[in-house]
């Protein structure tokens, strides 16, 4: 044993390795992974570090997937009388003389929003980094459990799977909408998209909602228990603690909707009556009664609504620490930034209401759900305010990880204070389902989680292949991504005041809504070119995998965290030989005259305290 | 062909960025790489600034073009109430809006680094951020008490005088019912449904409120300055009866009844001459109900007292149409038992 087990926090380390069978002493993974074969390096990994570039590598498939979705139904809302003949020839019967028919469009609609949310913002974000800066920020040789994080990969994997083959089938995926309520998504008779594709998306998502509960448990125990020597909750950096809450959260309410959908399976497939009642459908009269569908939007918002903070909360904590390292001065207040977090986290789980002010639900208890879903404007406006000042007298250097964390507060602003707007009963009556709610997400949790999730991307990068991603694509890849993101949900909130409902694939029929043709012709071109930008993302990342500019130096950020005191290309096991102590927090830059502290640094004499 | 050329612009396109993007890394490292990145910070530093300048205008400009195509005024009681909240939490988050991107983006611009800058180390400062927590929950407790003002009064209980309207959403359309001079709806069972009898709501015929009950498709007629309660019903899925320019909305959920009641306070007739002559009121269907959706289009029909009770002695008594239509099935004659004409239901007053 290398280790000093003198200590009682690495005592207790100790026990707990050895409760999972993992050797995380010193030189302990020599032994364990003396041959490492093509497919257990690359595919059935158990280094999480491979995990997470599986998961980032996944989700960047499924976001061109779910982008290109887009795209294709922004066509139809930009030019809903223009024929696109290449339409009919990549999907036949679905574009019938290059118009794309309605259940083709709710299709698209349905699967952009389920891609998005689970599979890209979800499996993508949490997945990669959890995986990638847990183990290497805490400083631990890997997850408590390993083979529990592998299969954490290959159930999102299957998910993705499934999900793929219900594209294919001939009724088409499933197209009742991302939330999937019943009875429109309980009954084949009622929507083409709601015959097999539903069953095939139901399957699916339990399937992911397994991998997220196991990547979920695992993320917990390991930074509960597998934190290096001196690594006191206190002093890590926000990141894992973003990314233990997130792991909380989907813990408490993934299970919740997997019990919703497990009802809707056997609504649609055994006859039972949970969510159906008093239904003529197509004439024919269904024998279900005393089913409520209002029960179905409880239990899915239960998890719908905490997992709007699942896709932010990482975010948050990677915009924290790139912008704390690119301002070269610790993140301004950490305590309230871990507390904000602890906030948004606990209020999460108590507004899932406010998704249904206008279902029916009794209004007294609506009012409830007013007050706490506004409570959380207050740890928001706390880390925007922080967020500030740790850019105020900062020395601040713009590096692509930092520019999308900037994009990201300011997107984060913009969305959030709309959240204000929606979250209050009174208003959301007129805005409820409209182009309003499409610009409040799409800005505070879309646009914003995947700011969050390039800054992650292009700040660690380096450590993930020890090669830098092109400076300059990374910059045409910001700059237009920010200033498109802004040109294409901006105007909608005007839409969504003048009432334009959502998921509407053509307004020709509404003396009401029919005046906004010009700016959806102009949102379809940005969205076009914002797209076309991503791709070029996607051909940097893999191209600098192979051939970007080497790393020459082991922090080449200067950076006070554990993972860039590991060899530029870490192994698995992350450090040769021991793993550091850590003697401070992560956020030592610009103290007493020096440029950064690193975490393993023991404090000196002379040091001034904070 | 289009499409094969806009698909080959973007790829050369890209070709010539990519070229230039790789180019720029060798003319970093003959620059000197610490050099190159002081360059380009400043580049991106000024950026900054001119998107913050370019932002603020643009968010002048988008307004300029497009608050001509936001609905008129509020055409109901309530709808007034929804405007003012939303006048309220506008200006507020106007505000904060203007000045955190100020502050974000100028702080970016004024402290991009520098020679001989050096970071402040700034970990934390309890008094400032005692002040961001309070006052954030002050402005909000406001904007939660406002809110809930306006909420209770809105979806508190419809005035005693209301007119009381049934309100059916089916893919793809709207269905009312009225109740009649005895002001009661009769009993319903939607198993009874059957279209082909003149029953499309599943009425029990055996009770006697329903042999007055009025139904009718397409346009709800209501009266303006009365109050008008909704109750609301789906038939399949759930739909939402969205009312925008009343600014009302409520979902339609099989099984479980819902209602709304505000004030209509301007006819059809007032708003097509405020408007223009295509001025309708509309009903869209706001919550995803299938293919159809986007054409779930029913009309609202603000009237005078007076049209509407010449409209409403007009109408055929649900009762009597399926009454009729029974008969006419025993009778060999019988084509079309679904419709209803406004012939067959005269006769039969």
């Amino acid at each position: 044993m290398e280790q000093h087990t003198n200590s009682n926090i690495q005592t207790g380390a100790q026990v707990a390795h050895e409760g999972v069978g993992i050797d995380h002493n010193g030189n302990g993974h020599h032994h364990h992974h003396p041959k490492e074969t093509f497919i257990t390096k690359y595919i059935f990994s158990q280094d999480h570090k491979m995990i997470s570039k599986q998961f980032l590598a996944t989700g960047i498939m499924w976001a061109i997937v779910g982008g290109l979705f887009s795209v294709l139904f922004r066509l139809q809302l930009g030019y809903p009388d223009q024929s696109f003949p290449i339409l009919e020839t990549v999907f036949g019967k679905w574009a019938k003389g290059g118009h794309i028919n309605p259940e083709f469009y709710y299709a698209l609609v349905t699967m952009h929003g389920t891609i998005m949310v689970f599979f890209v913002l979800t499996g993508g974000l949490s997945g990669t980094f959890a995986n990638f800066l847990i183990p290497l920020q805490i400083g631990a040789r890997d997850m408590a459990s390993p083979f529990l994080n592998m299969l954490s990969y290959w159930f999102f994997f299957t998910a993705s799977v499934v999900m793929t083959i219900s594209l294919f089938i001939s009724t088409g995926p499933a197209s009742g909408g991302w939330t999937a309520y019943p009875p429109l998504s309980a009954l084949g008779s009622a929507n083409l998209g709601s015959k097999a594709g539903m069953d095939y998306w139901l399957i699916s998502l339990a399937l992911f909602v397994v991998s997220s509960l196991l990547g979920g448990l695992n993320y917990v125990s390991t930074i509960l228990n597998l934190r290096t020597k001196g690594m006191t909750m206190t002093r890590l950096p926000l990141t894992i603690w973003a990314l233990f809450f997130t792991a909380i959260l989907g813990i408490l309410s993934f299970p919740v909707l997997l019990s919703g959908f497990i009802l809707l399976l056997f609504d649609r497939n055994i006859g039972t009556s949970f969510y159906l009642s008093d239904i003529v459908v197509n004439g024919q009269i269904l024998p279900n009664e005393g089913g409520s569908p209002i029960l179905y939007q409880h239990l899915f918002w239960f998890l719908g609504h905490p997992e709007v903070y699942i896709v932010i909360l990482p975010a948050m904590g990677l915009v924290s620490e790139v912008m704390s390292v690119n301002a070269r001065k610790p993140i301004f207040g950490y305590m309230a930034m871990v507390g904000s977090l602890f906030a948004i986290t606990i209020l999460a789980l108590l507004v899932w209401a406010h998704h249904m002010f206008v279902s029916g639900m009794n209004p007294f208890l609506g009012a409830f759900f007013v007050l706490l879903t506004l409570l959380i404007a207050i740890p928001s406006a706390i880390k925007v305010f922080n967020w500030l000042t740790t850019l105020w007298r900062g020395n601040l250097r713009f590096s692509p990880g930092m520019l999308w964390s900037i994009g990201f507060v300011s997107i984060f602003i913009s969305g959030g204070l709309t959240g204000i707007w929606m979250g209050n009963s009174t208003i959301d009556i007129h805005i409820h389902d409209t182009y309003f709610i499409i610009a409040h997400f799409h800005l505070v949790m879309g646009v914003a989680a995947f700011f969050g999730m390039f800054a992650g991307v292009y700040h660690w990068f380096p450590k993930m292949f020890g090669r830098y991603l092109n400076n300059t694509l990374g910059y045409i890849h910001f700059w237009i991504t920010f200033v498109g993101a802004y040109l294409i949900f901006w105007p909608m909130h005007y839409q969504g005041l003048a009432g334009v409902p959502r998921r509407y694939l053509d307004y020709s029929l509404w003396s009401s809504f029919k005046q906004f043709n010009e700016l959806n012709k102009f949102i379809t071109i940005i969205t076009i070119i914002v797209f076309a930008v991503q791709l070029s993302f996607v051909f940097n990342y893999f191209y600098s995998m192979y051939k970007g500019r080497k790393v020459r130096t082991a922090n080449p950020w200067g950076a006070a965290t554990l993972e860039w005191t590991t060899p530029i290309n870490p192994g698995h096991g992350n450090w040769v030989g021991e793993i550091p102590e850590v003697h401070r927090w992560a956020y030592d830059y610009s103290k007493d005259g020096r440029d950064y502290i690193p975490q393993t640094e023991p404090v000196g004499q002379n040091e001034s305290k904070h | 062909m289009s499409v094969t050329w806009i698909v080959i612009a973007l790829v050369l396109g890209f070709v010539v960025v990519f070229q230039i993007a790789k180019a720029s890394e060798y003319v970093a490292i003959l620059k000197g790489e610490e050099k190159a990145r002081k360059d380009t910070n400043r580049i991106n530093a000024f950026l900054l600034l001119i998107f913050l300048f370019a932002g603020l205008i643009g968010v002048w400009y988008c307004n300029e073009k497009l608050k001509g195509k936001l609905l008129g005024f509020a055409a109901s009681d309530h709808g007034e109430r929804i405007d003012t909240m939303i006048d309220i939490t506008l200006i507020i988050t106007g505000i904060v809006f203007i000045i955190t991107q100020i502050l974000l983006f100028w702080f970016s611009f004024k402290y991009q680094e520098k020679e001989n800058q050096k970071a402040f180390y700034f970990p934390h400062n309890n008094k400032l951020e005692i002040i961001w927590t309070v006052i954030p929950a002050i402005v909000l407790t406001i904007l939660v008490g406002f809110g809930l003002y306006y909420w209770f009064q809105i979806t508190g209980p419809a005035p005693k005088n209301a007119l009381v309207v049934e309100v059916y959403g089916k893919q793809f359309n709207w269905e009312f019912r009225y109740p009649g001079k005895d002001g009661e709806f009769g009993k319903r069972y939607f198993k009874e449904i059957n279209e082909t009898k003149g029953n499309p709501l599943g009425q029990l015929w055996d009770d006697p409120a329903n042999h007055d009950d009025v139904y009718a498709t397409g346009t709800m007629h209501v009266v303006v300055n009365r109050p008008v309660k909704l109750i609301i019903n789906a038939k399949d899925v759930i739909h939402d009866v969205g009312l925008v320019h009343f600014r009302m909305k409520m979902d339609a959920v099989p099984g479980i009844p819902t209602t709304m009641w505000f004030t209509p306070k301007y006819t059809t007739k007032q708003m097509k001459e405020k408007y223009g002559p295509d001025f309708e009121y509309e009903i869209s269907c706001d919550q995803m109900c299938g293919k159809g959706h986007y054409s779930m289009r029913g009309v609202v029909l603000v009237e005078t007292e007076g049209e509407y009770k010449v409209w409403m002695a007009s109408q055929p008594k649900q009762y009597n149409v399926a009454m009729a239509d029974a008969n006419k099935e025993s009778a060999p004659a019988a084509t079309d038992s679904t419709a209803k004409s406004a012939g067959t239901s005269t006769s039969m007053k």
